[in-house]
């Protein structure tokens, strides 16, 4: 066989595997957009459901996965972010550091089932929480903290050496460095691990399962001890649960999410670039 | 010679990275508003007796030092702030290493952590240091752009304006012309002599002829030794030792 036709055979499948790769993305699309566009209507999006479900809008499952997300953002982004301070800059390579990191590591291995059982245990029994917007978002925030805190890791790690060596040498403390010279550099790179820990939040159905999620509520979450409805469960529930609900109503509701995800993570991207457009060395 | 007040005045200074000796017994005196330089070749230990100066050795791992530094008498471990030292101490690097913020900003960097808000007085400051580096007419006109956008040089007296701003006593300068072509060279040398009138200056350089040129002593460092110091005219003429001579006749190093 000729190395010219070796090559072409080559890039052919390697081609190939792109497409493949490419295509479910393609198809889920199409499919969840071909079913489902039709039940998107401002009633849809902005009213409470009618008929046991069937009819009638989302907006408590929309405004309760809104709630979830931000409430777990809120607690994993300060957390996360102030121990990846503590491991890139001030703890050093030593014993107990690389046992935090083994741990960071599992913790992201874990099941996300069983952050629903620890949250229930934890979060909802231990504190007395009860099922609540809380508990669901505490249990959120700690399934993303590991991302949350292996992204600013990486982020703080790419700063450049020498930022901290001068700031330094011109009389700033540690801290000063740290927050001046420092932080706003790995801002970028912070923000791209919480892109990554909203999308999974707004996605996790086991998590909020025993700590949040209420299969039907007729009216809003009025505070964080209340439950709340959520799209991912909302989404099992009336696929699997309750009989009778319109098919486009199914998808439409699949595409709400998919859509509410998309979204977030836009705003986050774009925050994200604006911060690196400004930034460069 | 030294008829001035000591400003840096060393004992037995050893510098250790590891089980690496990398300055043996240092012993000195670094006269006020002298301009001090040091010469050696590469891993003579140099850069490590500038970083002792203003402890930023102490950034590096496994670096231990042992023996005394005064600065105006004063121990600069047991006797000062590590952030007051390096207010009084300021250091700029071989690389032109501004940070990637505005031209002014990088100069009130120093004054904004010590925590001056007066915009009056941070203006002030920048217009005083950059006339003081030779950079004010070049770049009144854009104090908000990104430092990165100036020339290498323009970058290098950035980086002196930035100290210049905090009112040091004593500037450290570590290769500072080893990026810089012919022209730029010549500007900071000239600088430099300006300088020393108002601070003492110590310069680090591998450029020997540099060191003849604007020096007033000069020190030659080996292998962690400093091997020869006396004034610069003389080490240039009549070396004491022949390693001396020949390091700056250049059969070595």
């Amino acid at each position: 066989m000729s190395s010219r036709l070796s090559q072409r055979i080559a890039f052919a499948l390697l081609f190939l595997a792109t497409l493949v790769v490419v295509l479910p993305v393609v198809v889920i699309l199409a499919i969840i957009v071909a079913k489902g566009a039709s039940a998107i209507s401002w009633e849809f999006l902005f009213t409470m459901p009618r008929d046991g479900m069937s009819a009638g809008g989302i907006l408590p499952a929309i405004l309760g996965t809104l709630y979830l997300v931000l409430g777990a953002v809120l607690f994993a982004v300060p957390l996360g972010v102030a121990a990846a301070v503590y491991l890139v800059e001030y703890s050093g390579d030593n014993r107990f550091s690389r046992l935090v990191k083994l741990a960071i590591v599992n913790l992201a291995g874990v099941p996300s089932v069983v952050y629903g059982l620890f949250g229930l245990g934890i979060f909802v029994i231990f504190f007395r929480f009860g099922a609540s917007i809380l508990s669901g978002a505490l249990t959120l925030g700690i399934m993303i903290l590991p991302v949350i805190i292996t992204s600013a890791r990486e982020a703080l790690e790419s700063v450049p050496r020498h930022f901290r060596t001068v700031s330094l040498s011109l009389g700033a403390s540690r801290w000063q460095t740290i927050r001046h010279s420092v932080l706003p550099h790995a801002l970028p790179g912070i923000l791209t691990g919480m892109i990554l820990g909203l999308g999974r939040a707004a996605g996790e159905t086991a998590p909020i399962l025993f700590t949040v999620a209420a299969f039907y509520l007729p009216r809003l979450p009025q505070s964080v001890f209340d439950q709340t409805m959520a799209l991912p469960y909302h989404l099992y529930v009336i696929s699997t649960q309750v009989p009778g609900v319109p098919e486009n109503v199914r998808y439409g509701t699949a595409l709400v999410l998919l859509a509410l995800v998309l979204l977030l993570n836009l705003a986050a991207i774009i925050l994200r670039s604006r911060f690196r457009a400004r930034k460069k060395w | 010679m030294v008829t001035r007040a000591a400003k840096f005045s060393i004992q037995g200074l050893h510098v250790h990275y590891g089980s690496l000796c990398a300055l043996r017994d240092l012993n000195l005196e670094i006269a006020a508003h002298e301009l001090f330089t040091v010469i050696g070749p590469a891993n003579s230990g140099k850069s490590t007796f500038l970083n002792s100066l203003n402890r930023l050795i102490d950034l590096e791992a496994h670096s231990r030092v042992s023996g005394g530094i005064r600065l105006d008498g004063i121990d600069i471990r047991a006797g000062l702030e590590v952030e007051a030292l390096r207010r009084k101490v300021g250091i700029v690097f071989a690389l032109p290493l501004p940070l990637p913020i505005s031209i002014y900003e990088n100069v009130v960097y120093g004054l904004r952590m010590q925590g001056v808000r007066d915009a009056k007085a941070l203006d002030a400051a920048v217009e005083r240091s950059l006339r003081e580096s030779y950079l004010w007419e070049e770049v009144k006109d854009r104090l908000r752009t990104p430092a990165m956008n100036l020339s290498g040089g323009q970058q290098q007296r950035l980086c002196m304006a930035r100290i210049l701003a905090g009112q040091p006593d004593v500037l450290l300068f570590d290769e500072p012309t080893s990026g810089l072509d012919p022209i730029s060279t010549a500007r900071i040398e000239e600088t430099l002599l300006v300088l020393k009138e108002k601070y003492t200056i110590v310069l680090v350089t591998n450029n020997v002829a540099q060191a003849a040129r604007v020096g007033d002593r000069t020190a030659f460092f080996l292998m962690g030794e400093m091997v020869e110091v006396s004034a610069t005219s003389t080490m240039f003429t009549t070396p004491a030792d022949s390693r001396t001579s020949d390091y700056i006749t250049g059969k070595f190093g």
